[in-house]
């Protein structure tokens, strides 16, 4: 059954698309994942057009990080003002990206930096998970316990504009969670996806906060940053397609409660290189599409639509 | 003085009959709507008529055209060329004007039924419809751009020529039947019809068959052009309600 996208203005298979949001539920339950940077290269491949794509899939986020993240307000592992912070980040960030995803649309590049910026970002954190469970599994095999230990002080603490957040335990400067904040936002513009893969280490590692609250935290952040993103790409754009978006939620509701089950029996090293392997073909059809000869060079777009 | 009325209106008439037979199209068509629903999987259109004459049929040979076009604007077509190993868009060149759809069928083939002056006249062929006046001067082949723009709306049938469906019977009644893909466009569809002899247009009629979205799908059309802002907030609010009554639902599944 074929279903017509009214923004889109593409027939597309109705079960398909109901599939693919499954898909991306299942693997966002399965492996705690947002699931943007998956949905917004397979609508790319049904043949939904880049902008709608992106915009749609921004939208798709806000329902899948509102959920998860009321979980963790009642176990209250948000840490409220750290995510306000990083919030006033993303907003600029997104901002700033909306704004140059529109001159390079005007300018026919943007399907290349969308591109572009999944092959880079997905090749990266394939590469490092992949890396990450080897030496898991590894380090499971010779039976040693992990030790993380974390950094209690490096060069976040020596900035200006400190601020003490409770629920973290940290008393730090407020320039770098904006900047991780905003960077996140930029991304979110472009890209259509909540960022997490990329704020949650960004949380760990360079802010220093607990591991419990990263989660919930970060979740906070996207809901706001992806939320903004979607006005903003319905108001300038117009190019956020609500059928769509409720063909996929209907899909990705569904998959995410059949992923989370899934995701309970198995091990969690095993999740993780399911993952990266799955980030790494994603990332590789995509890579491929911009190396070898197009059968088609010439591409036609309307005045106001890609 | 009434008979000299009579006898140049005789004479006028005269004239006219000389230049051409007077054939005239009555039309028929299956539908002069096309509505998008949302499981909307394209249309057939059915288009028939006969041919009205006070004369004898001629010897020549009747050949009918069918065109139907959708609403023309400005493209962009743009050319990938390979920049630092990757495939990049380059140049790019506008095309001042082409129609969202456009379908010709004909009762033979399209150079035998109509002359190449005639086509330029009444701009038949798909090449005639579409308009690109000049090229910026760095990019030297200008119709290579025309004919791609060609090319890729012949894959997704949204361009089509379809020769030798218009049949025709007895010089007198012609049918044919022409698709309209699932992704169209909304607006007027100028549909013509041409009776040609020789290669000559003796006669033509113009007709319009009007697409439009309906239901849900014009609303949300609509909406998102005229409150952009009521149709972002509209769809958050879908969003955050799919999520919240999804997990909600779950966690009583799971209790109960």
């Amino acid at each position: 059954m074929m279903i017509y996208l009214p923004i889109a203005e593409v027939s597309v298979n109705l079960f398909l698309l109901l599939g693919l949001g499954a898909l991306v539920g299942v693997l966002s339950g399965m492996f705690g994942v947002g699931g943007g940077f998956l949905i917004t290269p397979l609508l790319f491949f049904v043949g939904i057009p880049p902008a709608v794509a992106v915009a749609t899939s921004a939208n798709q986020i806000v329902a899948s990080s509102f959920s998860a993240m009321l979980a963790h307000l009642r176990r209250k592992t948000v840490d409220l003002r750290m995510g306000m912070v990083l919030l006033v980040g993303g907003l600029i960030g997104s901002a700033v990206g909306v704004m140059l995803f529109n001159h390079l649309k005007s300018m026919g590049q943007v399907e290349l930096l969308v591109r572009l910026c999944y092959v880079v970002f997905l090749g990266v954190i394939g590469g490092l998970m992949l890396f990450e469970s080897y030496r898991a599994i590894r380090r499971a095999r010779r039976a040693g316990t992990p030790v993380y230990k974390r950094k209690q002080r490096n060069w976040v603490h020596a900035l200006p504009f400190k601020m003490r957040f409770r629920t973290s335990g940290l008393y730090i400067s407020s320039i770098p969670p904006v900047l991780v904040g905003m960077s996140v936002g930029l991304l979110a513009a472009i890209m259509g996806v909540g960022g997490g893969f990329i704020m949650v280490p960004a949380m760990i590692y360079i802010l220093g906060m607990p591991t419990k609250v990263v989660i919930g935290t970060s979740l906070f952040q996207i809901l706001f940053v992806t939320a903004f993103t979607t006005l903003l790409h319905a108001t300038t754009n117009y190019t956020v397609d609500m059928a769509l978006a409720v063909v996929l939620l209907v899909g990705g509701v569904i998959g995410a409660q059949l992923g989370t089950q899934i995701g309970l029996r198995m091990k969690a090293e095993q999740l993780r290189v399911l993952l990266a392997a799955l980030v790494l073909v994603v990332c590789a059809k995509l890579g491929l599409d911009l190396l070898l000869q197009p059968s088609e060079l010439y591409s036609v777009s309307t005045m106001d639509q890609l | 003085m009434r008979v000299l009325c009579s006898l140049l209106l005789l004479c006028l008439s005269f004239a006219a009959h000389a230049q051409q037979p007077r054939e005239e199209v009555v039309l028929g068509l299956s539908q002069n709507r096309v509505s998008i629903t949302a499981d909307f999987d394209g249309s057939e259109i059915l288009i028939f008529g006969a041919i009205k004459r006070e004369t004898a049929i001629p010897e020549q040979p009747l050949e009918v055209i069918v065109t139907i076009a959708g609403p023309s604007e400005p493209l962009i077509v743009r050319r990938k060329d390979k920049r630092f190993g990757i495939w990049v868009n380059t140049d790019a060149n506008q095309i001042d004007s082409a129609p969202s759809y456009y379908a010709v069928a004909t009762s033979g083939p399209f150079n035998d039924v109509l002359r190449h002056t005639e086509d330029l006249r009444h701009k038949v062929s798909i090449a005639r419809a579409i308009r690109s006046v000049g090229a910026p001067a760095e990019i030297g082949d200008s119709r290579a751009f025309t004919r791609a723009l060609i090319r890729i709306r012949q894959d997704n049938s949204l361009f089509q020529l379809l020769e030798g469906a218009v049949e025709v019977d007895q010089q007198t009644l012609f049918r044919t039947s022409i698709a309209l893909p699932a992704n169209l466009t909304e607006g007027p569809y100028k549909t013509r019809i041409f009776l040609t002899r020789g290669g000559h247009v003796i006669s033509q009629f113009e007709t319009e068959i009007d697409v439009y979205k309906v239901g849900l799908e014009r609303f949300l059309y609509n909406l998102s052009r005229s409150q952009p802002l009521i149709y972002g907030l509209l769809s958050l609010a879908i969003a955050i309600a799919a999520g919240w009554g999804a997990s909600a639902a779950f966690r009583m599944l799971r209790q109960g």
